[in-house]
C-alpha cells in the first residue's frame, strides 16, 4: 500500500490549518472520507434516490438494491454467517443500548449480572448502569493491570458464581490502544454460560474482526470510524439471539402487520430497524468497506504495526512524556500526558501548528480515575498517517514542553 | 527557535503562564463562608472556590483549587484578586462583563477594573477553550448565591 496514493484519496488532507498543512491525528474519533465514499452518497442523491423497502417503483427499488447491498458488504466484512444477522443502528451507542434495553430486559433475569472492563467508553457503561437500575441486573467491572491490559484472572474470578449472563467489553481500547484478547475471553464467558459482545467501535478500524472465528455472541460498530459517514452503525448478533431478542424501538418498516389490538414483528433484521433507516449513510458506508478491503486489513495492520512502533518510540523519547497504556497487542492509538502541560493547553499549541489530537477525558472517566489523571492527549492514526507526521508531532510536543517550561 | 508559537502570545501571554503556574490563590481557605464546585464534563476541568465575606457582605478573600488547563488556573487566579472588596452584586457584574470579553476578544464596557483581566481576552479566538476561562467564574457566582454546584454548560 502506498500511503501517497491513499492521501489522494482523501480530499480533506489537502487543506491547510492556520497556514499549516492538516496533520489530522484524530481519526480514533472519526476518520475523513475518500472521494469513494463522498461521490458514493452524492451520485445515489444525483441520479438515484427515494425511500427503500416500500416503493413500487423505479427508483425506491434501486434504492432498497443499494441501501441493503450495505448489508451484504457489511457481512463479508465480517464475515457473518448471514446477512439478516446484521442490523443497522445510528453507531456503537445505538447498538450497545438496543443490546442493553433488548437482551437486557428481554432474555436477562433480575439477578443475573452483565461483565464490562474498567477502560469501557460511556456508550458501554451507561446503558448497563441504566439496565441495573431498571431492571435489577447487577453490574461487575473486570480490573485492567498497570500495563493497561485486562486482568484475565480476575476477569474469570467475576465470571465464577455462574450469574453472569453477558460480557460486554471492548476489543480495542480508544483511549490505551489495547486490543483484549477476544478468542480468549469468549472461551472463559463461554464456559461459564455467558454470552460476549464486543465494542467494537476502534478495533474494526484496525484489523479483521471475523466474528466466527472470534466465536462471540454480538458485535458492534460504527461507520464514521472505518471512513464512511456518520449516522449509521452497526450490531451483529446471531441469528438465533436476534430472533430471541424482542425489538427495541416501534414503528415502520419493523412491523409485519399493525392493528389496534395488536402488532406483529417483521423477520430480522428489519424487527430491530423501526423508520426510514440512514439510505445515504448505508450506501456511502458500503464506499468505505469497499474502500477498506480494497487496500486490505494485511496491508492496513502492517502500516498501522510500523506508525505505532515509530510513534511509542519517537514520543517515548521526549523528556516529560507520559504514554498510558503499554499493551502487549495495541492499536494505533496514543494518549499521553506532558509533566509541564495540560492536555488542553497541549492540543491548543498542536493545533496552532495544523496538528489535530483530542484531549480530555475520551468519554472513559472511570478509566481516567484509574489512570489518576483527569484528562489526556491524544494522537490516533488512520491509514492516510504518515511517518513524516508522526514526526512532526514529536518535534512539536518539545517545542511545547519549552513552551511551558 | 524560530515560529516558536509566537502567534499563540496571544492567547498564552506571560501573565497566564505564570498564573496558570504559579497561582497566588490556589488554596482552600481555612475560614469560609461559601463555597462551590465548578464541572465542565466535556473536557473534565474541575475547581472549587472557598469565599470569606466581609461583615458588610463584600468579598474578603477568595481561595481555589483546580485541577485544568493553564487557562482555568490562570483565570481562576486572576478572578481571586480581581473580585476582592467587591459586593455579591459588583461581582456578578463584572463576570457578565468579563463573560462578553473572552466571548468577543473586545471590551467596550471594560473600565480599570477589568484591565487586570484582559489578558483573558485572547481566548476567543478558540472557542472550545471559552469554557477554560468562564468555569472558576461559574463556581464563584454559585458560591455567591448558596448554591453549591455550577457547570460550564
Amino acid at each position: 500500500m502506498n500511503v501517497d496514493d491513499i492521501r489522494r484519496d482523501f480530499p480533506i488532507l489537502s487543506q491547510t490549518i492556520r497556514g499549516k498543512p492538516l496533520i489530522y491525528l484524530d481519526s480514533g474519533a472519526s476518520a475523513q472520507k475518500p472521494r469513494a465514499v463522498i461521490d458514493a452518497m452524492v451520485n445515489a442523491m444525483e441520479t438515484q434516490y427515494a425511500n427503500v423497502h416500500r416503493g413500487l417503483h423505479w427508483m425506491s427499488e434501486r434504492t432498497t438494491d443499494a441501501y441493503e447491498a450495505a448489508r451484504d458488504a457489511v457481512a463479508t466484512l465480517m464475515n457473518a454467517g448471514d446477512r439478516a444477522e446484521i442490523v443497522f443502528t445510528r453507531n456503537s451507542t445505538e447498538a450497545l443500548n438496543l443490546v442493553a434495553h433488548s437482551y437486557g430486559r428481554g432474555i436477562l433475569k433480575p439477578g443475573q449480572a452483565v461483565v464490562i472492563s474498567a477502560m469501557e467508553h460511556h456508550s458501554n457503561i451507561v446503558p448497563w448502569q441504566m439496565l441495573r437500575d431498571a431492571h435489577g441486573v447487577e453490574l461487575r467491572v473486570a480490573p485492567i493491570t498497570d500495563a493497561g491490559e485486562l486482568d484475565m484472572a480476575a476477569f474469570e474470578a467475576l465470571l465464577e458464581d455462574g450469574k453472569v449472563g453477558l460480557v460486554s467489553v471492548t476489543h480495542m481500547s480508544n483511549v490505551l490502544g489495547t486490543v483484549t484478547p477476544a478468542e480468549r475471553i469468549v472461551q472463559i464467558a463461554h464456559a461459564h454460560g455467558a454470552k460476549v459482545m464486543f465494542d467494537g467501535s476502534q478495533a474494526i478500524v484496525h484489523r479483521r474482526v471475523d466474528v466466527q472465528a472470534l466465536g462471540c455472541d454480538l458485535y458492534a460498530w460504527t461507520g464514521h470510524k472505518l471512513y464512511g459517514p456518520t449516522g449509521i452503525g452497526v450490531l451483529w448478533a446471531r441469528r438465533e439471539l436476534l430472533e430471541a431478542m424482542p425489538p427495541f424501538l416501534g414503528g415502520g418498516d419493523m412491523i409485519s402487520s399493525v392493528t389496534f389490538e395488536k402488532s406483529t414483528w417483521a423477520q430480522v433484521p428489519h424487527k430491530f430497524e423501526a423508520g426510514t433507516p440512514a439510505i445515504l449513510e448505508g450506501i456511502g458506508l458500503k464506499a468505505a468497506i469497499d474502500y477498506v478491503l480494497g487496500i486490505g486489513y494485511d496491508a492496513l495492520a502492517a502500516h498501522e504495526l510500523a506508525l505505532t512502533d515509530h510513534a511509542l518510540a519517537r514520543l517515548g523519547a521526549i523528556e516529560g512524556l507520559k504514554i498510558y497504556g503499554r499493551a502487549q497487542d495495541r492499536g494505533g492509538v496514543i494518549s499521553f500526558m506532558l509533566d509541564k502541560a495540560h492536555a488542553h493547553d497541549v492540543a491548543t499549541l498542536l493545533d496552532r501548528q495544523g496538528i489535530a489530537v483530542r484531549a480530555g477525558h475520551h468519554c472513559a472517566e472511570p478509566l481516567m480515575r484509574r489512570l489518576g489523571v483527569d484528562s489526556t492527549a491524544r494522537a490516533s492514526f488512520g491509514m492516510y498517517t504518515t511517518m513524516a507526521e508522526i514526526d512532526a508531532l514529536a518535534d512539536t510536543l518539545n517545542r511545547v514542553r519549552e513552551f511551558f517550561t | 527557535m524560530a515560529d516558536n508559537f509566537d502567534d499563540l502570545r496571544d492567547l498564552y501571554q506571560e501573565v497566564i503562564l505564570d498564573r496558570g503556574r504559579h497561582p497566588r490563590h490556589g488554596q482552600r481557605l481555612q475560614a469560609f463562608d461559601a463555597t462551590a464546585k465548578g464541572d465542565n464534563p466535556m473536557c473534565g476541568d474541575r475547581v472549587q472556590v472557598w469565599v470569606k465575606f466581609d461583615p458588610d457582605g463584600a468579598v474578603a478573600d477568595t481561595g481555589f483549587e483546580a485541577r485544568g488547563c493553564a487557562i482555568s488556573v490562570a483565570s481562576a487566579d486572576l478572578m481571586a484578586e480581581t473580585v476582592q472588596g467587591r459586593s455579591k452584586a459588583d461581582t456578578a457584574a463584572l463576570f457578565a462583563t468579563f463573560r462578553d470579553m473572552v466571548r468577543t476578544g473586545v471590551c467596550p464596557a471594560c473600565d480599570t477594573a477589568m484591565e487586570q483581566l484582559a489578558p483573558l481576552s485572547g481566548v476567543h479566538e478558540y472557542p472550545s477553550r471559552v469554557k477554560c476561562a468562564t468555569l472558576p467564574w461559574h463556581a464563584l457566582i454559585a458560591a455567591l448565591d448558596g448554591t453549591k454546584e455550577a457547570s460550564s454548560e
